[in-house]
């Protein structure tokens, strides 16, 4: 049984896609000020999770379905 | 250098990158369990899904060359840079997938070397994989030079100590986890790529007052003549595909519509595409023959949508160099011009807090190593199968070859760190890679088309085709010039200079015409001249008229390659009418 990709994929987006929500929540909004006044990593980390959480469904049911 | 150390990375931004190569290096350690046989380690068992493949597919090439000078070309050239997707690269990877891949997969050939074998001769195998081998070993070294240049420019890393080690980190996940590993690391690269740079597109297109505002900045960068090519043009010169390549001397390419429709869209695009084993191979590892064509179908998709991720951040950097917006970006200049090359990096260092710079910066340096891997998986496959089992020792045993292939990895490695100390005197990485494509892979497309679908070439047809292509490359680089060339690596080496074109892109583009043009004609005359060395029988599978087609008539149409490749040649089509 080889790995299926997409697990690692859904863990390690996901992983980045928290960071950044974390991080868009702690900063300052004087920081955002580089990036238009946009809350980028706070807008982004939550793209990066749904489309992690997404991938890691997706492996999970790949799992509970063997070939 | 006004950027010199000028990125400052919070721990957010080190978390980031470090859970990257944690990841990278932990997958190859994962899939160090399946490394049993040289099968595993070359062909990672021949039964990757076709999604996976298509995207590794599209990784492979995704290396520095490109998100790096595809963004300086658009801050150059403009919109029209998108000619090397539109009409370069779609439409070959639509040719290789419904019309090429039956004869690679079909003839069950581990790389694209012993396809020549199998199809034509030895001595044909033999130059095209040691070509091939100085290439990938070439190529990979200008990736790790690239990268640890740009690493102690932005950040102020060690250039020797940012170039080892990430030698070291491509040599470990493709030693342990051998072609799958590299492929996996590739679809992951391909997902950070895309999702770390979209937010600058957007941001930058934002600040630039939408397409609208880009347009009309561009249009101030066209009829400057201030802009990066020196001479005005009229407007709309960098936001159209078509529209001014009536001749040369109307667009900043320099280039007119016959010799980029041919040059880089049937030559180049097709040679690379179609016969260059670093993409080829991650078809050629699919897990049947529809899977394999899918794999350049699935991957024509995204490319066709990646001029706006790659070409748009450098036209928006050339508008708001010369008419700013909220945030003031502007290219830094060096010496008498813009300093175009940086256009990435120094918009994610404008446009990216703390957090997503990280993100960012983790996706450029994926690029860059996937690059690196890409050349390398090839590399000891080619080594390993084409030369040292051909030539060096026959008949070992399977886990003498795996052993192989993992040393073939590591001096594989060692050799591309070599390159990078010596390509330090190379500025303009693009053009370069182009005039080495030209002079190794232009030929060989003729090569290959005719092996496939005119039974009557022969061995020696091939062999001295090939020959001849590559010395009529050299010798037109040599006999002619781009303007303003200041050294003989830009052409003119062999003296006296017959002709001067407007710009080296043009200038690679008619070495490429040559040299294919030479190499399909000497084929046909040397093939007609020498009698064939293979029957009919042994050809079956390897040319077209003899090979019954796989049947593909119980699958549903969006299943077929070859409805599939008309869907995607219209949707490109689309394209070019909406940027023409």
């Amino acid at each position: 049984m080889q790995l299926d990709l997409r697990l690692p994929i859904g863990i390690l987006f996901s992983l980045f896609g928290v960071i950044l929500i974390g991080t868009g929540l702690m900063t300052p909004a004087a920081t955002y000020t580089q990036s238009l006044g946009i809350n980028v990593n706070l807008w982004w980390g939550l793209v990066m999770l749904a489309f992690g959480v997404v991938m890691f469904a997706f492996a999970m049911r790949g799992r509970a379905k063997p070939r | 250098m006004p950027f010199q150390g000028s990125i400052h990375l919070g721990a957010v931004d080190w978390a980031i990158l470090g859970i990257y190569f944690a990841f990278v290096l932990g997958i190859g350690w994962m899939l160090k369990r399946g490394m049993k046989s040289s099968n595993d380690f070359f062909m990672s068992g021949r039964n990757i899904p076709a999604w996976i493949s298509g995207l590794a597919f599209l990784s492979a090439n995704l290396g520095a060359q490109e998100v790096m000078g595809m963004a300086a070309s658009g801050a150059k050239y403009g919109m029209m840079t998108a000619h090397f997707y539109w009409v370069g690269a779609v439409p070959a990877m639509v040719f290789v997938g419904v019309f090429m891949m039956p004869f690679y997969y079909g003839s069950k050939a581990r790389s694209v070397p012993e396809y020549l074998k199998l199809r034509y001769d030895e001595k044909t195998r033999t130059f095209n994989a040691f070509s091939f081998a100085v290439m990938t070993i070439f190529s990979s070294g200008i990736s790790m030079y690239a990268m640890a240049k740009l690493l102690n420019l932005l950040l102020g890393w060690n250039f020797d100590v940012s170039l080892w080690a990430s030698a070291a980190i491509v040599l470990a996940y493709v030693f342990l986890g051998g072609l799958r590993s590299a492929i996996y690391n590739e679809v992951i690269q391909f997902f950070l790529i895309v999702l770390g740079f979209a937010p600058l597109v957007f941001l930058g297109l934002r600040d630039a007052g939408g397409w609208s505002g880009l347009v009309q900045r561009l249009d101030i960068v066209a009829t400057s003549s201030h802009n990066l090519a020196g001479q005005a043009y009229a407007p709309g010169a960098w936001v159209s595909t078509w529209g001014h390549m009536g001749s040369p001397a109307g667009n900043p390419m320099g280039v007119e519509w016959f010799g980029m429709v041919m040059g880089l869209g049937f030559v180049l695009s097709f040679g690379y595409w179609c016969t260059d084993f670093l993409v080829v191979q991650r078809a050629m590892v699919a897990e049947n023959e529809t899977a394999a064509r899918k794999v350049p179908l699935i991957a024509a998709v995204p490319k066709m949508l990646f001029p706006f991720l790659v070409i748009l951040p450098g036209m928006i950097a050339i508008a708001l160099t010369f008419k700013g917006g909220q945030s003031g970006f502007a290219l830094p200049v060096k010496g008498n011009a813009f300093d175009y090359d940086m256009t990435i990096p120094l918009m994610l260092k404008q446009y990216f807090p703390t957090g997503l710079l990280g993100l960012g910066l983790t996706a450029l340096m994926a690029s860059f190593m996937s690059g690196m891997a890409g050349n390398v998986t090839a590399f000891n496959t080619v080594w390993t199968y084409d030369i040292y089992q051909s030539h060096i020792a026959k008949n070992k045993s399977d886990e003498h070859y795996l052993w192989m292939g993992r040393m073939a990895t590591v001096f594989g490695t060692a050799l591309s760190i070599l390159t990078a100390y010596m390509a330090m005197h190379f500025n303009n990485i693009m053009d370069m890679l182009q005039l080495v494509f030209a002079f190794v892979n232009a030929p060989l497309f003729a090569t290959f088309l005719l092996g496939m679908f005119w039974k009557r070439t022969t061995g020696h047809g091939a062999f001295f085709g090939l020959m001849s292509g590559t010395m009529a490359a050299a010798i037109h680089h040599g006999l002619t010039s781009p303007v303003g060339a200041e050294s003989l690596f830009k052409g003119g080496w062999l003296g006296p200079i017959l002709h001067t074109y407007p710009s080296e892109m043009a200038q690679n583009f008619w070495t490429a015409i040559w040299s294919w043009t030479t190499c399909f004609a000497v084929t046909i005359i040397i093939s007609l001249l020498t009698r064939r060395t293979k029957t009919d029988e042994e050809l079956r599978g390897l040319v077209y008229s003899l090979t019954t087609r796989h049947p593909e008539g119980h699958l549903p149409w969006y299943q077929r390659p070859i409805y599939l490749g008309a869907v995607i040649l219209v949707a490109v089509t689309v394209l070019n009418l909406i940027f023409a």
